[in-house]
C-alpha cells in the first residue's frame, strides 16, 4: 500500500522550461528602530522551474527567512509579484494564500518546528490536513522513505535531532507539494547527519517531482547542489559578504 | 487529521488544566441542576402532600404549624382541642371523613401518633390506601399495639412482635421513658409520604399514656378532614377562622404550604444566585485557563498556520476546545448532580419523609448543560481571537 503511494509520487514529471515560481520587483521593508523603514528584501527578478533544485547561499542577516516567508505567503510583500504555479500571490486574499500554501508548498524549518504533542505520524498527517486531507497510508510511506518506519508513534522528544529533521522533511512532502522551501534545514545537525538529511530531502523532492529552494550559509551543504546562487546577488537589500561581521 | 483530533490533542497536552477546569464547571452544572430540581420538586411535592385530606382542624394558632404537625409530622402541636370539638365537626354534613390525631410522645426520635383505624382505610394520595406488610395487621383500638411506618421501622429495626417503651415528648430523651409497653403488630408498606416516619398507635393509648395529664385524656392534637365538596371548606373557614376564636381551620392544605414557600422564596433566590455565581466563575476559569496557555500555544498555532491552516481554522479549534472542556464538565456535572441530589433527597426524606426523585426529567437538565456549553464556547472566543491574530513569521523562531 505504502509503495503504491510512493511510486505515485515519483511519476510526477517536470519540465525545466516551465516556471513554477516567478518573482518580480519584490520588496519587503520593516520599520526601523531609528524611524523610517529598513528594507530586508529587494529582489528584482527570480524564477524556479518545476522540479528544479536550487541552493541559495545566504549569510546571517541576508533576509533569507523573510524571502522564503514571502514566497510561502506567510508574509505579504510591500510591492512586487510572486507567481506560484500560475497563481499570482498579490491577487490572492489571505485564505487563498493559506490554501495555496497548504496544497502547493512544503516548508522545512531550521528548528524543524515539529509539534511536540503530536507523534511522528501525526506531525506528518498534520502536514496534509489543511490541503489534500489526511492520508495515513501516504504519511506512513513518507516516514518509511526517510527511515523512520519504527518511529511512527514516537514523539519528537523521543527522537534524535537527525530523526526530527527527517520527520520535518516527510511532513514538508506530505501535501504532495510542487515547491519545497528549506530554511537552513541542516543548521542544527552534525556534518554526517547533515549530508544524510540533505540527500534524503533532495531524493524525496526528486521522486516527488517537487522543486526545492534551499537557503543555507553552510558551504558543504551548498556544494551538493549543481545550481547555487548567492542570495546577495538576488536580493539587493542583503548585506554583502563580510558586512555582517563588520 | 481532523479539527476534532487537533482539539483532542490539545486537551491531552493540557490535561491538568483541562481536568481542573472541567471539574469546576461540573460542580457548577451539578449545583445549578440540583438547586432547580430541589426547588421545584420540593415545592411541587410539599404542596401536594395532603395525606388524602382537604383540611386540618386544630387549636387556635398558625395554620402552617398545624399542617406541619398533622400532615408532615414536624413541629410541635399548637395545642389541643376537645374531643367534643372533634365530634362536632365529624357530624357536620359537609365532612365526609374526620380522623383525630394525638401527638406528644416518641420512640428514639420517631414520633408516635395516636389515631383511629379508619385512617388506614382512607386513600392517602387519592387512590392508594395504607398497606400492611405480610405477616402484620393494623392495631386494634384499646390495645397497646403499634403499626410502624416503613422508614421508621427500617431505621429503628422494628419488626412484628417487637416491644418498646415510648418516650415522652417529641424529642428523644432517655430519661423520659414511659412505663407502657407497646407491641409492633404491623409494618406499613412504603408510601413515600411523611407517614413512613411515624409509629401509629391507638389514640386512646397516647391520650392515656402513663404520666400524661389526666385532664387532657380525651383531647386531640388535630383533626384531619376530608370534605364532601371542596366548596364546603370556605364555609368552615368562615365558621372557625373568622367567626370563631378557639380553633384554626387550615384549608386548603396545599395553599398553606405554598405560603411557606412564598415566605422562604428569598432563600431560593440566594441559592440561585450562588449557583449562577459558581457557573460564572467556572466559565471564567475556561477563559483564563485557555487564555493563559496561549503564549505557549502560539508556536504550535504558527506552525499550523505555516502548514496552511487558516486563521478561521485556528479560531475554530480554540472555540471548539473551550466547548469541549465545557461539554466534558457537563458530563461530569451529571455525575455531580446525581451525587449532590441523591444526598439532598436522602436528607430531605430523613427529615420530612417527603421523597424527591433525583432522576426524574426536569427541563433544567436541558437548559443548564446546553447553556454552559454555549457559554463555555463563548468564553473561548477571547483566546481564539488571540490565536486568530497570531503572527506566523514572528512565532516561527528562529529567524535567520
Amino acid at each position: 500500500m505504502e509503495n503504491r503511494h510512493w511510486r505515485g509520487l515519483g511519476k510526477r514529471v517536470s519540465s525545466p522550461a516551465v516556471p513554477l515560481l516567478e518573482i518580480a520587483n519584490l520588496i519587503k521593508a520593516y520599520p526601523s528602530p531609528e524611524g523610517g523603514t529598513h528594507t530586508v528584501v529587494d529582489v528584482p527578478s527570480f524564477s524556479l522551474a518545476e522540479a528544479q533544485q536550487v541552493g541559495l547561499r545566504g549569510e546571517s542577516g541576508s533576509g533569507k527567512t523573510t524571502f522564503l516567508n514571502l514566497i510561502a505567503g506567510i508574509l505579504k510583500p510591500d510591492s512586487g509579484h510572486i507567481v506560484i504555479d500560475g497563481k499570482a500571490m498579490s491577487d490572492l486574499g489571505e485564505p487563498a494564500r493559506d490554501r495555496l500554501r497548504a496544497t502547493t508548498i512544503g516548508y522545512i524549518f531550521q528548528t524543524f518546528n515539529l509539534l511536540q504533542g503530536f507523534t511522528c505520524l501525526e506531525n506528518v498527517l498534520l502536514g496534509m490536513s489543511f490541503g489534500p486531507g489526511a492520508d495515513r497510508g501516504f504519511a506512513t510511506a513518507l516516514l518509511k522513505r526517510v527511515g523512520l518506519e519504527s518511529r511512527l508513534n514516537h514523539y519528537p522528544r523521543q527522537l534524535s535531532t537527525g530523526q526530527q529533521q527527517r520527520v520535518a522533511a516527510a511532513r514538508a512532502l506530505a501535501n504532495r507539494p510542487k515547491l519545497v522551501l528549506a530554511d537552513e534545514p541542516t543548521g542544527n545537525l552534525d556534518p554526517r547527519n547533515s549530508r544524510e538529511s540533505l540527500r534524503l530531502i533532495r531524493e524525496a523532492c526528486r521522486e516527488n517531482g517537487a522543486a526545492l529552494l534551499l537557503v543555507s550559509h553552510d558551504q558543504p551543504v551548498l556544494d551538493q547542489f549543481e545550481d547555487v546562487h548567492a542570495l546577495h546577488d538576488i536580493n539587493r537589500a542583503a548585506l554583502q559578504p563580510g558586512e555582517a561581521e563588520a | 487529521m481532523t479539527l476534532f483530533r487537533i482539539v483532542l490533542k490539545s486537551l491531552r497536552q493540557h490535561l491538568l488544566s483541562t481536568a481542573v477546569t472541567a471539574l469546576s464547571l461540573a460542580l457548577a452544572v451539578g449545583l445549578l441542576m440540583t438547586v432547580w430540581v430541589v426547588k421545584e420538586q420540593s415545592h411541587a411535592t410539599f404542596t401536594n402532600v395532603t395525606a388524602g385530606f382537604d383540611a386540618v382542624l386544630g387549636a387556635r394558632g398558625s395554620k402552617l404549624q398545624l399542617v406541619l404537625n398533622a400532615i408532615f409530622h414536624l413541629e410541635a402541636s399548637p395545642g389541643n382541642i376537645r374531643w367534643s370539638d372533634y365530634q362536632f365537626i365529624k357530624k357536620n354534613r359537609a365532612v365526609q371523613l374526620a380522623v383525630p390525631l394525638a401527638v406528644g410522645d416518641n420512640y428514639r426520635g420517631y414520633r408516635l401518633v395516636g389515631t383511629e383505624t379508619n385512617l388506614f382505610n382512607h386513600a392517602y394520595d387519592g387512590a392508594r390506601t395504607y398497606q400492611v406488610r405480610p405477616g402484620g395487621r393494623i392495631f386494634e383500638d384499646g390495645y397497646k399495639e403499634a403499626v410502624v411506618g416503613s422508614f421508621a421501622a427500617r431505621r429503628l429495626g422494628l419488626k412484628v412482635g417487637d416491644k418498646f417503651n415510648p418516650y415522652h415528648g417529641l424529642i428523644f430523651d432517655e430519661e423520659a421513658r414511659h412505663a407502657d409497653v407497646y407491641v409492633v403488630v404491623g409494618v406499613l408498606e412504603p408510601t413515600n409520604t411523611p407517614a413512613d416516619r411515624v409509629i401509629w398507635i391507638p389514640i386512646q393509648g397516647l391520650q392515656t399514656m402513663a404520666g400524661h395529664d389526666p385532664k387532657a385524656a380525651t383531647d386531640v392534637s388535630a383533626v384531619l378532614i376530608k370534605l364532601r365538596a371542596p366548596t364546603a371548606g370556605f364555609m368552615l373557614d368562615q365558621m372557625y377562622n373568622k367567626q370563631g376564636d378557639k380553633m384554626t381551620f387550615a384549608f386548603p392544605i396545599g395553599a398553606v404550604m405554598s405560603q411557606l414557600f412564598d415566605k422562604i422564596g428569598w432563600f431560593d433566590k440566594v441559592l440561585e444566585a450562588v449557583a449562577y455565581l459558581v457557573a460564572l466563575v467556572a466559565i471564567g476559569s475556561i477563559l483564563a485557563s485557555i487564555y493563559n496557555s496561549m503564549n505557549e500555544r502560539r508556536r504550535d498555532i504558527a506552525i499550523m498556520r505555516a502548514l496552511g491552516a487558516r486563521r478561521a481554522t485556528v479560531f475554530s479549534a480554540v472555540v471548539l476546545e473551550a466547548g469541549a472542556i465545557a461539554s466534558l464538565g457537563v458530563l461530569i456535572g451529571f455525575a455531580f448532580y446525581a451525587a449532590i441530589m441523591s444526598t439532598a433527597a436522602s436528607v430531605i426524606r430523613q427529615q420530612t419523609g417527603v421523597v424527591l426523585e433525583p432522576f426524574v426529567w426536569h427541563r433544567v437538565m436541558l437548559w443548564a448543560p446546553l447553556g454552559m456549553i454555549a457559554l463555555g464556547a463563548l468564553a473561548g472566543v477571547v483566546p481564539a481571537f488571540k490565536a486568530y491574530r497570531t503572527h506566523v513569521a514572528e512565532h516561527l523562531a528562529p529567524v535567520s
